[in-house]
């Protein structure tokens, strides 16, 4: 499997990262950082990072399917992760979910035709002292409200149609 | 010896060497603690909680699966307060577990239905949905049916730790997490059901057996597997004279826990449409079927007369029969037919080893020896593929005593993974191969060899010289195929050998020559397929057959008798390590008789019973006993299912050893000689390899 | 960067730095002190660092509490195993959030911390567990590191003496289980993130099979602070048994909602009407939960003298946990809040044990049947029985988390539990309230 540069370099270093003979702990990284690239784990980086540290595919398939943000589909380009853990839901993140999944008439890891959004509901994401809070890809967003969340999935629209 | 640790368990007083787990140091005064996912020689979970007991001064219940004993330790394993928190624990357990037992495999012989019987927690409070995923096959052997999973995780540590095969996984992570196969949809492993006798409920269930019958409607033989030469016990169940299943459930033979595909599935043979259920007479050049009488009486006929006029008899003899049957052949074809043209298909130089060993004593393997010396060595044998049994024997000592194991062959196996040290070498090679361990194998206190049949003749005696050179206590295992070749070996089925490795100082014909000799007479083949890859010249050869299909060779014979499968008939086979087991007989094929019945018919027809004696097996056995070297083992052993371990010769064997007649088959996991090409099971699971 | 404007009740230990401009680099942290603590350290004993910590009365941070300095005495000295450092920055507790801005404020502090840590032990590599949520902070982490070797404070040698040190981020990928020690360990090596069997403990089977010191962030930042200004003069901060501050994160109806650093032993009510600028909308406080989602509720009448602390708040039977103070005003619906956690613990627990996977699942349903409306007496009685037969029982304190708040909802609040009863909505659902009281008129 061909990896981007970043990607080879980074697993470069994540191959000396661990003591010697550990480099099963390269593993979840790996996932990561390549989800990032890749949108996400396909059955070939499964394979591939199991070549490179030294275990099972079946070994990396029990790791994958146990981590919430591992997913073994495509997300849209912009994923929309939105907190109902009692913080948010306390101060209407469970209202937010049902505004941004009638806004985007998909639901709980869903991906909208055009895959350019898609929406997850999640747990606490460590923001609850600026609820309500969401993710968009890595990015926080706190103290959001519906007309918030409108501006800001407009706003990625718009940055987008060229 | 460290001094042993004083506790008190339910009030009795209990010593235990210390680091014993609470749940082991229980049963040392009959108390058994329950457990799922606790199981005695694989790695420890915690997870079940059903072992959780009370410990004086610890602020809360403990699991016994991982405590271990301290002095002056309190335990109570059955207080109201333990009982308790088992039946929750079972109620938690059966919110998503179907109540499908009455149409469940495991119905009857689950350790689940067992506990919720024995906590009384019949009744559940649960009201919401449960959680459905269909079943799923995942190879001809194994089904998943996930809803029934209650997550003990025995099944991968099996595969994985017992087997070194790492075949099952678990995936997803909560409520949803279950039982995933190593390639997506389906397992590509060693189909050796481990993981499906180990299972306590009915999450996976055998191709074989499943939706076939009530645990309770069969009768529960355990007897010895008629495959590979290891001599597993296994228990077959058998309904109304057919066997439905073959498993574990007995695990008072060698193997313990162990079974491979063969002895745990292999048995559908047996009941091959193709079995022969009448003698076949040659009538007019085609073979049609004939009465026992009549049949008998033709073969008692020809015998008589060629034995009158001093023809030429050729008896070929089979590594699947008994002891029992193998010495009463050989004495009959010795005795009687005045021949000494017996041989059988041989696959392990033991001949030479013994030999080699002469003036030794305890220099023979047992498989308990496998798991309990602090090194082996293998040499040119893929033990994992062709010796199962002995190959989880090793991976057990290597995980429970840290044995340091060697593996010299010419390719990759599956000991490679757990070795201390590796090397491949060119075929021929092995034994500059073991030559270039020498310095570590000194650093060793004892060793096995296992030899495959690249060692034979001269290699042997340089193998064992070799051993001798280390300074330290050397045990050998001398591989051979099948369930009873080392027998067939030891009960004179060789031209040079008489039972118990006694020169027979006639020279007879081996198994190649008489196939070559153009004047032989008569051909008795009693289990076994000579004509499979060679030809017979004696062309007007009466040939007669003693088999349980219609092999090449039986196509070719003039009578054709049904004999009896190993399942079906009593007697002792002797394994690779030279241990002696009995057969037990469970089902029953009508039509088909054992061949010392045959032979002894034969005999009787022939008006020379009195010369061979009953065709008893017991009788036969004292024979043995009384007679042949070695075999003078406790009857007490042998009645109870035991392996008694037999001591063949200890002196010079002053015959010609024949390296050249030594072939292994080299039967894999999923082929079985003439067996495997019957049984449905091994050629399902070949099939789906290829396809 | 801040999120919250910050309260004058706030005694700025750790976050001393926050707000400076360019508060991350170590240009900002050497001209602060930044270092020094090291520096001493490297000169004293391993048992004086670990002495100093003992009498700074530190304990974990990350919500159990443990003393810092015992469990720092308990890496074995002659262990001829390496020795690791791992820090646990998989901050997942619900109601917690402080470690993030610890590490995106002051990283070289937590670098710092790890430092002390490992030359208390003799450790030279050190592990930043960092939940997969927060990858901004690997890169924040990743450039403090690589400041930190090109200044002389990881690599070789360090400050012209013998001592070496590596540190390394590690990233997570969602999983809360991850958060306790053992699980954490398994998945820095690559594995499902499922607890090991305790003991043996972290301290002497930890990562890669050797000694290990493993703690939160907040915890390993309070290092710095002890040896630079003496343990004495950080247990001075808090009480008796605990001493120096806490961050103490915010959240729920409140007006002021945030991160603050506060002394152990803050008075609660003074917390949320003075720190947290009182409940929003002029409602009155029904309930909080004080140390993350795990920890029982406590009642608005509970609150009256109670103090910030471990101690205080054991007496109580809740615990300070994380620091999540989780504020629910008079209109909060109990059963609704009791149904988002058990969602949240369903949702976490790992699959291990029996008690936790199938109890979080079973109380999920429940609890959602139960809210729905179509719950009934009996079921109140069952959510509370489920709850204690897991207490204790499961293999890790996941289900404890699970079942202890749980439990304290039906107990302080059954009447609640009760008004959801016979097909009746939800009383606190907006839609629902007219309805509500008019029934009860």
């Amino acid at each position: 499997m061909t990896l981007s540069p970043h990607l080879e370099a980074k697993f470069a270093k994540l191959l000396t990262s661990y003591p010697p003979g550990r480099q099963r702990s390269a593993m979840i990284p790996m996932l990561m950082f390549a989800q990032d690239e890749l949108g996400q784990v396909t059955q070939e980086l499964v394979e591939e990072v199991a070549r490179r540290i030294g275990c099972t595919p079946l070994q990396v398939e029990e790791v994958l399917t146990y981590y919430s943000m591992l997913h073994k589909k495509p997300l849209g380009k912009y994923h929309v992760q939105i907190c109902t853990n009692i913080s948010c839901m306390l101060t209407g993140g469970a209202e937010l979910w049902e505004h941004a999944s009638g806004k985007l008439r998909i639901g709980h890891r869903e991906v909208a035709a055009d895959g350019f959004f898609s929406l997850e509901e999640v747990e606490c994401i460590g923001a609850c002292s600026w609820a309500p809070a969401i993710q968009v890809n890595y990015d926080f967003h706190h103290h959001v409200t519906p007309e918030k969340l409108d501006r800001l999935l407009a706003g990625l629209r718009s940055a987008n149609a060229v | 010896m460290a001094a042993p640790v004083k506790l008190t368990i339910d009030g009795k007083a209990v010593e235990a060497a210390p680091g014993t787990l609470v749940i082991d140091a229980a049963k040392l005064v009959g108390i058994n603690i329950p457990s799922f996912c606790y199981y005695e020689g694989l790695t420890l979970q915690a997870a079940c909680r059903m072992c959780l007991v009370e410990v004086e001064k610890a602020p809360k219940l403990l699991a016994a699966c991982t405590l271990p004993v301290a002095e002056g330790m309190v335990v109570r394993t059955e207080t109201p307060v333990v009982a308790e928190a088992r039946k929750y624990t079972l109620e938690f357990l059966l919110t998503n577990h179907p109540l499908d037992c009455p149409v469940c495999d495991k119905g009857g012989e689950c350790e689940l239905q067992d506990m919720v019987f024995r906590y009384g927690a019949g009744e559940s409070r649960y009201s919401e949905n449960k959680l459905h995923v269909d079943e799923k096959q995942w190879s001809p052997v194994v089904f998943y049916d996930g809803p029934r999973c209650i997550l003990c995780f025995r099944c991968v540590r099996i595969c994985s730790e017992g087997m070194g095969v790492g075949a099952l996984g678990i995936v997803n992570r909560g409520a949803v997490s279950e039982i995933a196969p190593n390639h997506g949809d389906h397992l590509e492993c060693d189909e050796c059901g481990m993981c499906i006798d180990i299972c306590p409920v009915g999450a996976l269930t055998s191709g074989t057996y499943r939706y076939k019958t009530r645990p309770w409607e069969m009768d529960h033989v355990g007897t010895i597997c008629t495959h590979c030469s290891n001599g597993c016990k296994t228990t077959l169940g058998v309904r109304n004279g057919q066997i439905i299943r073959g498993n574990n459930r007995d695990r008072s033979g060698i193997n313990g826990e162990f079974l491979c595909i063969k002895g745990r599935y292999g048995f559908d043979f047996t009941d091959h449409p193709e079995r022969l259920q009448s003698p076949l007479m040659r009538v007019n050049g085609k073979l049609e079927a004939a009465s026992w009488s009549v049949a008998l009486a033709a073969v008692a006929k020809k015998f008589s007369e060629v034995r009158a006029r001093h023809g030429s008899f050729g008896v070929i003899g089979s590594t699947h029969t008994t002891n029992e049957e193998n010495y009463y052949l050989q004495k009959f074809a010795r005795s009687v037919l005045g021949t000494n043209h017996i041989d059988h298909h041989r696959s392990g130089d033991v001949v030479t080893l013994l030999d080699a060993l002469s003036g030794t004593a305890g220099s023979l393997s047992t498989t308990a020896d496998l798991y309990e010396r602090k090194a082996v060595l293998v040499v040119g044998a893929d033990l994992s593929s062709q010796q199962p049994f002995l190959a989880f024997q090793i991976r057990a000592n290597y995980r429970h005593h840290q044995a340091r194991v060697y593996v010299v062959t010419e390719n990759e196996v599956r000991e490679d993974g757990i070795a201390a040290a590796t090397v491949r070498v060119d075929k021929g090679g092995e034994l500059a191969g073991v030559h270039s361990l020498a310095e570590k194998l000194k650093t060793e206190s004892e060793l096995v060899i296992v030899f495959g049949d690249s060692i034979k003749g001269e290699a042997v005696r340089e193998l064992v010289a070799f051993g001798n050179s280390l300074g330290i206590p050397v045990k050998y295992v001398a591989l051979v195929d099948y369930s009873n070749s080392r027998g067939a070996l030891d009960m004179g089925l060789v031209p040079e050998l008489l039972p118990g490795y006694q020169p027979s100082n006639q020279p007879g014909m081996t198994v190649g020559e008489m196939l070559e000799s153009e004047s032989l007479e008569v051909l008795w083949v009693v289990g076994a397929n000579p004509l499979e890859s060679a030809a017979m010249k004696a062309k007007d050869a009466f040939v007669v057959v003693q088999e349980m299909f219609l092999t090449e060779t039986a196509q070719r014979a003039d009578i054709v008798l049904p004999a009896a499968s190993a399942y079906e008939k009593t007697g002792t086979v002797t394994n690779v390590t030279g241990e002696v087991q009995r057969l037990k007989t469970g089902p029953s094929t009508m039509g088909a008789k054992p061949d010392l019945e045959i032979i002894g018919l034969i005999a009787r027809d022939m008006g020379l019973a009195a010369a061979v004696g009953p065709w008893i097996a017991d009788k036969v056995f004292e024979e043995i006993r009384a007679t042949v070297k070695g075999y003078s083992v406790p009857m007490a052993i042998i009645s109870a299912g035991g392996a008694a371990h037999t001591m063949p010769v200890n002196g010079r064997i002053p015959v010609e050893s024949r390296p050249d007649l030594i072939h292994s088959s080299r039967d894999n996991l999923f082929t079985s000689g003439t067996l495997g090409r019957y049984s449905k099971m091994l050629g399902s699971v070949m099939e789906g390899r290829q396809a | 960067m801040l999120y919250n404007e910050p309260s004058p009740h706030e005694v700025k230990v750790l976050t001393r730095r926050f707000g400076l401009a360019d508060s991350a680099s170590i240009k900002t942290y050497l001209k602060t002190d930044g270092y020094v603590a090291f520096e001493k350290a490297l000169k004293m004993k391993p048992e004086e660092i670990i002495e100093e910590v003992k009498v700074s009365n530190l304990r974990g941070r990350g919500g159990a509490g443990f003393p810092t300095g015992l469990k720092w005495s308990f890496v074995p000295k002659t262990s001829p195993k390496p020795k690791y450092i791992v820090v646990n920055a998989d901050e997942s507790e619900p109601g917690t959030c402080k470690d993030r801005l610890l590490i995106e404020n002051d990283p070289h502090q937590l670098i710092e911390g790890m430092l002390i840590a490992a030359l208390s032990v003799d450790a030279h590599a050190g592990y930043i567990y960092i939940r997969g949520e927060y990858r901004y902070l690997i890169d924040i982490m990743d450039k403090a590191i690589a400041e930190a070797y090109e200044h002389g404070y990881l690599g070789r040698n360090l400050l012209g003496s013998a001592f070496h040190f590596d540190a390394f981020t590690h990233t997570g990928a969602g999983a809360y289980e991850c958060g306790e020690e053992s699980a954490l360990l398994e998945s820095l090596e690559g594995k499902r993130g499922v607890p090991r069997i305790r003991p043996p403990f972290p301290a002497v089977v930890g990562a890669f099979q050797s000694p290990t010191i493993l703690n939160n962030v907040e915890t390993f930042c309070a290092a710095p602070a002890i040896l630079r200004d003496g343990g004495a003069a950080f247990a001075a901060l808090g009480v008796p048994k605990a001493g120096g501050t806490k961050l103490t994160c915010l959240s729920g109806h409140l007006n002021k909602p945030g991160v603050y650093e506060l002394p152990l032993g803050f008075p609660v009510k003074k917390m949320i009407e003075e720190v947290g600028g009182g409940i929003r909308n002029g409602k009155k406080l029904k309930a909080f939960v004080p140390g993350g989602s795990s920890c029982p509720v406590l009642t608005a009448a509970e609150c009256e003298g109670l103090t910030m602390d471990y101690d205080a708040l054991a007496k109580v039977k809740s615990m300070l946990g994380s620091g999540g103070v989780v504020v629910m005003d008079e209109d909060t619906c109990i059963v609704k809040v009791a149904l988002r956690v058990m969602r949240f613990y369903a949702h976490e627990s790992c699959g291990w044990c029996i008690p936790c996977r199938e109890g979080t699942a079973w109380l999920r349903k429940l609890l959602q049947r139960f809210h729905d409306g179509h719950g009934q007496r009996s079921d109140i009685v069952l959510i509370g029985d489920l709850a204690k037969n897991m207490l204790g029982r499961t293999f890790c304190p996941l289900g404890d988390a699970a079942a202890m708040p749980t439990i304290s909802f039906v107990e302080k609040f059954r009447d609640e539990f009760e008004a959801h009863l016979d097909g009746r909505p939800c009383p606190y659902e907006p839609a629902n309230r007219l309805a509500a009281h008019l029934v009860a008129q």
